[in-house]
Order: structure tokens, then sequence, then C-alpha cells
């Protein structure tokens, strides 16, 4: 693969209702504020992608309706209807293509619309939409097969949420800081078995954008290049019973990929810093046991370990994940940014000293159907 | 080969459940319509980079991908630029009933702006009405006004 780089990061700060913001706002206070991280101008962007989802955004093609705001007036623009990191994807393989540069920004509003009628509308509507299946219960069935298949304890999943809600707190950008206990966790309200409360990451409003560059472009920019080693996306059957859902192999087999393409053998031993899509508390230690930090079944004892903490040898969501911040589309950019932020070395009180290679991950579709893994370094 | 009989047998399901919003105006959004309550007028906004007067004030020019701030107040008048009466039968967004036809549909210059507002016009025989008359907008009574484009009701043709 050629030399590309993410060379400018933005994001907004996460929160429940951004009433005074319109989508369109939010796009371009992000495409304005990437420009700027840059030190490019408009003039230095060919081609510019947006990612958004028609039934969040409540409009038909509802990319047409923030192209300008994301600077494309008279710029080649296309869309990806899907979590941020597969805008990302579609970003880095324009530019692998020939383009010098690409925006992608990404933004959603989940206040304006129902998230679980939305959510609902993901499943099929002849078999499955009427029962009320929606991320949470989809997700909750999940989290009950995944403890059923290595005896994990709800107190496990509990433990992911402490941590994640407390790296929350040094990440001026999250939505739900905490300081909690797994008994404030394991007593939340119920909200779907085994799924407390506190397992389940809020609904955010939020936007982010980042701009890829190829190598000869890195150096018109003015931050420092984090470059992309490896990417890969994988994806598997629709229907949840189709699946095992324990087992995320659409995701073992993306990052084998990625790590390939970054030369990678060894995981444990090749990252500083994962930044992993955690909507909920169980999908943390799931989605590291699919990207091979551990055996299946493991995933739970990384944190039991202290490895996966701030202090651990792979701090997992530095950031406090998504548990602490989910704007939907958004979310897996953020990760991207939050990994760019890590190599970059300005990650402020969540920084991971001397981070020199991340990992980012994002999914798509329920329960992870899809998942998509970045392979990120500071050194070329 | 489905035959007749086979066609029968085939089931569909109707979903007709709606789906809630509730949008964010935005700021400049939200004073059009404040100043259409308070003063039954628009509000438009200048680029400072190509001189352009957008009505309803937005964020940005885009082809000059400049942020705008200088809001200017128009009259309520326009010139008709394109309509066309509507003879099929829609279902009204707002209500979700059948919207009354004929309706016009019109393309509007509101004088002192540089782009074109879109409204109804109420007039449905095409005889009388054509491209360049004069049109002034007609409001809701104040106390029924909503905060919304159907606080405009149409724009009538100016004799
Ligand atoms: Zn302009």
């Amino acid at each position: 693969m050629d030399n590309i780089a993410i060379v400018g990061a933005a994001q907004t700060t996460y929160e429940r209702r951004k009433k005074d913001k319109t989508c369109y706002d939010l796009v371009f206070e992000m495409t304005k504020q990437v420009l700027e991280d840059s030190g490019l101008t408009l003039k230095d962007i060919d081609n510019v992608i947006t990612v958004s989802n028609d039934f969040l955004d409540g409009r038909t093609i509802s990319s047409m309706a923030v192209g300008e705001a994301a600077g494309a007036h008279d710029k080649n623009v296309s869309t990806v209807e899907g979590d941020g990191t597969f805008g990302a994807l579609y970003g880095a393989m324009r530019v692998l293509g020939g383009f010098n540069t690409t925006l992608v920004v990404a933004h959603s509003k989940g206040s304006e619309g129902d998230v679980k009628h939305i959510t609902n509308a993901m499943f099929d509507p002849i078999f499955q939409r009427f029962l009320g299946l929606e991320a949470i219960t989809a997700s909750a069935l999940q989290a009950s097969v995944y403890m059923d298949r290595y005896g994990i304890r709800e107190e496990s999943f509990a433990q992911v949420s402490v941590k994640n809600h407390g790296n929350a707190k040094n990440n001026p950008y999250a939505h739900l800081p905490m300081d909690l206990t797994i008994e404030d966790v394991m007593g939340s309200r119920k909200i779907a078995d085994p799924l407390k409360l506190l397992d389940c990451s809020p609904v955010s409003d939020g936007a982010a954008a980042i701009i890829i560059a190829n190598e000869s472009y890195t150096s018109k920019a003015k931050t420092k290049p984090v470059w992309i080693k490896g990417l890969a996306h994988c994806a598997e059957a629709y229907f949840l019973g189709d699946r095992d859902l324990a087992d995320p192999r659409s995701l073992r087999d993306a990052a084998e990929k990625a790590y390939a393409m970054a030369e990678i053998t060894d995981p444990m031993k090749a990252f500083d810093v994962v930044e992993l899509y955690d909507a909920f508390s169980y999908m943390e230690p799931l989605w590291l046991e699919g990207l091979g930090f551990c055996s299946p079944g493991e995933g739970c004892k990384l944190l039991d370990d202290g490895i996966t903490t701030m202090s651990g040898t792979l701090p997992v969501n530095p950031s406090g994940g998504v548990l602490s911040a989910h704007a939907l589309l958004v979310a897996g950019l953020a990760r991207i940014i939050e990994a760019v932020l890590q190599l970059r070395g300005e990650a402020e009180n969540r920084q991971v000293p001397g981070a020199k290679t991340a990992l980012a991950h994002g999914i798509n579709g329920p329960c992870g159907q899809s998942h998509c893994v970045w392979v990120l370094s500071s050194e070329k | 080969m489905t035959t007749e009989r086979d066609y029968g047998q085939l089931l569909t399901l109707t979903f007709s459940t709606p789906m809630p919003y509730e949008w964010s105006i935005g700021k400049y959004g939200s004073l059009f319509f404040h100043e259409i309550r308070a003063h039954q007028r628009f509000i438009g906004i200048r680029c400072p980079q190509c001189g352009k007067v957008y009505v309803p004030p937005r964020r940005l020019c885009a082809p000059c991908f400049m942020e705008l701030d200088e809001l200017v107040i128009l009259a309520n008048l326009g010139t008709i630029m394109a309509f066309s009466v509507v003879n099929y039968p829609f279902p009204d967004p707002a209500t979700g009933e059948q919207r009354p036809i004929p309706y016009t549909y019109g393309y509007i210059k509101i004088e002192g702006s540089d782009n074109i507002f879109s409204h109804i016009i109420n007039e449905t025989n095409v005889e009388r009405i054509a491209v360049g008359m004069k049109v002034a907008a007609v409001f809701r009574d104040r106390e029924e006004m909503q905060g919304n484009i159907q606080d405009i009701k149409y724009f009538e043709i100016m004799e």
C-alpha cells in the first residue's frame, strides 16, 4: 500500500441535545475546524465524503443537505451511510486511488429522531421488526450468548463501564464522565437483561471530521502525519440467528487482514493503545477477543489483570469509549480521531505516554455485523 | 411461472406508523420565523465576499465557503420567477391528510435578495398567473403563528 496519512482531525463535544445546532451547523463547524487543524485550505481538498443516515436525519439523501457545509460546493462529493470508520475507509481508498486529499465528515443528532424506532428499522420488517427487536434488545441477546458460552458474570461487564466512564473524566469531549463502582453499575436500572443502564452507551449529538492525504501532500499540512499502516473490513450474516453472536468472526477476519497489511504478527506487542466501539460494556472484551488480543472467552481477564486500564500495558478506550459518548455514525470516526491524538501526543490528560502504534475500530449493523479495523502509526 | 392462483397466495405487510422528529431550526432559521411573527416581514443575510443576499438566512455562502452574519431586513414582497399549478393528489406532509388540489407552487424572488424563495401562490387559474408578476406574502394571524413555514399562508398576486 502507498503511504497515506491522517493530517487533520476535529470533533465536537458530545452531549444529549445540541438544540442550538442543526446538522448543517455541525458539519460546517467540523469542516472549518479540521481545515484549521491541518493548516490546509479548502483549495487543498480535492474530494469530500459525508457520512449520514437518512432515518436519523429524517431526510431522503441526507448527504445532499450537508455537502456544501462540508465545503463540497463545486467539488467531488460522495457519501457513506454507516459508521464513520467505513466513511474514513472509503476516504482512504480515494486517496489510494489518486486523489491528493479527502475530507471525511460525519454527523448525527440522535436527539432529533426516535433512536429506538430508527434502530428497530434496521431489522427485517417481515420477520423481526414488529417483535420490537432494536439495538438494545439485540445486544442483550448477544451479551447473554457470550455470558453463557464462557460462564462470564455481569460484574465483569460492569467493570468495563467503571473503567471507561472513569477514563472519560480525562476527555473534555465525553458525554458521560463518571466516577462509578461495580455496585453502581450492578444496581443501575434494568434495561434488557443482562444489560443495565450503565452497561449501555448514551445517545449523543455530535460530529467529527478528518483529512486523509497522500504522502506527497502530508508536508503541506502543519500537523504531524499519522500514517495508515493497515485497514480492512468484513461483514457477516444479516439475521442474528444466522450468526454465532459470541464469536465475532468478521472482526477476526478484518483484524487479520489489517494486521497483515501492517506486518503485525503479535497485536499485544504491536499496539500501545486501542480505541474500540464499546456501544455496550460487554462489547469491549468480546471485540478484544475478535481483535486477537487474547483467546476466545478471555476478554474479561484482560481487565481483571489490569492490562487494559490507563496504567496497563494496553490501555483500551482512554477516551472513555463509546460507553461515554455515542453519536451514531460519528463514534467510529471519533475512535480514529482519539487514536490520532494519541499518536500525535496531543491527547492531554488521556495521553498514553509514548504511544506509537494505535488500533481504531468501528462497527456497522446490529451486534457488530460488520467491523472496520484501522492500524495507525506515528512512524512511516 | 407464477400462476394467478399462486399470486393470490402471496402476502404483503403494511407499515403505517409515523416516525417522529424534532429538528433544530438553528440560529438564523429561528430569527427568520421570529421576524415574521414580530413584523410580518422577512430577514435575509448578506455574504461579505460576493455580496449575495440569501433568504431564508443561513450560516454559509457555499460558493465562497464564507460564514455569514450580516442580517438584512426584507419586505414581504417578491416577483414570480416560475410556478406550477399542481393537480395530482398528494398527502400534506404537515398533516398526512390529502391536500386540496389544485394548488400553485411558486418560485419567488423576494425584493432585495439574490436567491429564490419558494412557497404557495393563491392563484390556481393559469390564465391569471404569469412569470414576472409581483406578489406579497400573506401571513397567519399572529396568535396562530407557530414558528414554521406555514406562518406564511401564501403569496398573493398584487393587482
Ligand atoms: Zn459569497
